[in-house]
């Protein structure tokens, strides 16, 4: 993989294969939501908290998701009121 | 080495050599500078030292404390990784000023007056403005005009409030100040301009991203971090800054989203770590200074390091443009594989600097009971994940191929950019080390379970949020554009009426000119008329007419005095 070399064929460059990085992420997720699953039954996992609304059942994980994807509407709605040319201060 | 000198002269001095030098003796040079600079941060220990009386002024060259120190020790990395970095350039204007800017920083933060701390500011301004300038663009040219504008005005208004404050209590020590006036208000106000403030924050979107591959990658380190350590000095515990580091924790993370220029992502996310850091000293508990200290620490390495990355990048492909790269895990894959760690390290996974500095302000302000902006911070840093955490690695090196096919960076880069690397692996799984370089008693223990795992929840699932964002399409596609931010106000209407005063200024002044210009005239026609060739006054006659005019205006002055002017009685 050091080499620049068009006639490679690289992993990534098969689709199938975007779609298992996909899975892959899902996968990651599914593992890190476990730990709540567990603290729900008492088992193994106590979360320490700072405050009491951080007990909400995967409440990371779902602000995580929430934030980003509000973070990411927000903006594409102000592209539409802030984007100009690349050159509109020249 | 003289007793107790600044560390910071030891680059300057060393600056004035490098013109004398060349080749490989100039290497050597820009690499031991630093390293004798740590060394002497080391060797004098605690303490203070070059105390003069200078118009009845106390300054004080150099103290060294913990908080100084953390800094100091961090500034001298920062210019030595900067240094490598920069090895292949034969430019000795930049090495000059890269120097004399370095040197200024440290020396700064290492000052025990303000006046040496005005002098060592203004220098950084003065001397960074070169890096900036040296891309030799007019785009850079003009950048370069608009920060050295605003960089200067921020050491006017300081030494303002330098006076001011010496006046109040006839002290000029740099020790805490408070918010408590217009004295201390200036002083917040000169620290906030470099601490990019919202609102005062555009002249580093603006200017970095124009400044050289290696310019830009030494400037991240110094300007902003002094900032944040004048403000951790005079003003830890100020209320107001909480929610003004709040709001730049925020503000910045849309731009990031939208922004196509990678380097000027950066600045944008850099921005939005100093709110972090802005946080910290607001606070001011011993928890949220080690907080900021050690978040400073960490940061200069993985910000560093993307901007090294980046910089690569723009180094070999000619384009920094989100828009236009792509695939280039390819052809670079050694600077992806550090991309990729700055990357984790901003977004604070475990095992990475960020993990283990960031957390500490976190909590700060739990403990604090301060839940909204805990909540701020925490939307703030699923928004890291998103500019600097994936965009920034994603859209360089994966993507669409955008079929650029160049070398990996240079040796000399990939050195500098594993040395940053170190430190961001080395700080998140070693802790113990930098918490020990703390100005207070470190007490936090980073990992916990449940810090571990609710950071990673966080993460995974702001990684899942942007798969599915790009697999359904919805996520913003890179677009050749410019984002108006703040300075359009004065890029544009101020501007405007700038030019709209000159030009009124301009009429009046014609106006005025033309008045003044008809007076001259009309003196001018007057005395062609009564003086001009051949007019009355300057005819020349005969010394007979002359005489023969003079008996008669006496002739008739006889005959009228002696006519009609009265001899008084004789009394």
């Amino acid at each position: 993989m050091s080499k620049p070399d068009d006639e490679k064929k690289y992993w990534l460059d098969e689709p199938k294969n975007i779609d298992k990085v996909f899975y892959a992420v899902l996968v990651l997720c599914a593992l890190v939501a476990v730990p709540d699953v567990l603290s729900l039954f008492n088992i193994l996992y106590h979360k320490h908290i700072e405050f009491e609304f951080e007990n909400i059942f995967e409440f990371y994980s779902l602000y995580g998701l929430v934030c980003y994807v509000g973070l990411v509407l927000i903006a594409k709605k102000l592209r539409k009121v802030l984007m100009r040319d690349e050159d509109y201060y020249d | 080495m003289i007793e107790g000198l600044n560390p910071g002269f030891i680059l300057i001095f060393g600056a004035l050599l490098v013109p004398f030098t060349g080749g490989i003796v100039r290497s050597i040079l820009l690499l031991a500078l630093p390293v004798l600079a740590l060394t002497q941060i080391y060797t004098l220990g605690l303490g203070t030292w070059g105390h003069y009386e200078f118009l009845g002024l106390s300054i004080e060259l150099t103290r060294i404390d913990p908080l100084a120190r953390i800094f100091g020790t961090v500034f001298c990395l920062a210019s030595f990784m900067g240094m490598i970095y920069a090895m292949h350039v034969k430019d000795t204007i930049q090495h000059f000023v890269a120097l004399i800017y370095m040197g200024s920083a440290i020396g700064a933060v290492f000052a025990g007056d303000m006046v040496t701390l005005f002098v060592f500011w203004e220098l950084t301004a003065i001397s960074s403005v070169f890096l900036i300038w040296a891309s030799r663009t007019e785009r850079a040219y003009k950048a370069g005009m608009r920060y050295l504008i605003i960089q200067v005005s921020s050491g006017v208004i300081l030494l303002g409030g330098i006076i001011l404050y010496y006046q109040e209590t006839g002290s000029i020590a740099f020790n805490y100040i408070g918010l408590t006036g217009l004295a201390s208000g200036l002083i917040l106000l000169a620290f906030g301009i470099k601490s990019a403030f919202p609102f005062l924050h555009n002249w580093m979107q603006d200017a970095y991203p124009e400044a050289t591959v290696t310019g830009t990658v030494i400037l991240s380190a110094f300007t902003t971090k002094l900032a944040i350590y004048t403000l951790a000095r005079a003003f830890p515990g100020t209320d107001i800054l909480i929610p003004i580091g709040a709001a730049m924790t925020v503000y910045p993370i849309f731009f990031a989203v939208l922004e196509n220029d990678l380097r000027r992502v950066l600045a944008y996310s850099l921005n939005n770590q100093l709110g972090y850091m802005v946080v910290g000293v607001g606070i001011g508990t011993e928890l949220s200074i080690n907080g900021t200290a050690a978040h400073a620490f960490a940061h200069i390495m993985y910000k560093s390091l993307l901007f090294m990355s980046m910089g690569a990048v723009l180094f070999r492909t000619g384009t920094i443009k989100a828009s236009e790269l792509g695939g280039l895990y390819k052809s670079m894959p050694v600077t992806m594989v550090f991309c990729i760690i700055g990357a984790m390290s901003i977004a604070a996974f475990p095992l990475t600097g960020g993990f283990v500095s960031k957390a500490m302000i976190q909590s700060a302000a739990a403990d604090g009971g301060l839940v909204v902006i805990w909540l701020i911070m925490l939307f703030a840093s699923a928004g890291v994940m998103d500019h600097s955490g994936i965009k920034v690695p994603f859209f360089t090196f994966f993507a669409h191929d955008s079929g650029i096919r160049v070398k990996e960076a240079p040796m000399n880069m990939l050195i500098a950019m594993g040395f940053a690397a170190f430190f961001c692996i080395g700080i998140g799984v070693f802790p113990g080390l930098l918490y020990q370089l703390l100005p207070y008693a470190p007490t936090y223990e980073p990992y916990t379970a449940s810090h571990v795992i609710t950071s990673l929840q966080l993460l995974f699932f702001a990684m899942l949020a942007f798969a599915l964002l790009m697999r359904y399409k919805i996520y913003p596609p890179e677009l050749r554009s410019t984002n108006l931010d703040f300075d359009w106000f004065y890029r544009v209407p101020l501007k405007w009426l700038a030019l709209a005063i000159g030009r009124l200024i301009l009429v009046v002044w014609n106006w005025v000119l033309g008045i003044a210009n008809d007076i001259v005239y009309s003196v001018i026609n007057t005395t062609e008329k009564t003086h001009g060739d051949g007019k009355a006054l300057a005819r020349t006659t005969t010394s007979s007419t002359a005489v023969m005019i003079i008996v008669a205006v006496l002739g008739f002055m006889i005959v009228f005095f002696y006519r009609f002017v009265q001899q008084p009685p004789a009394s």
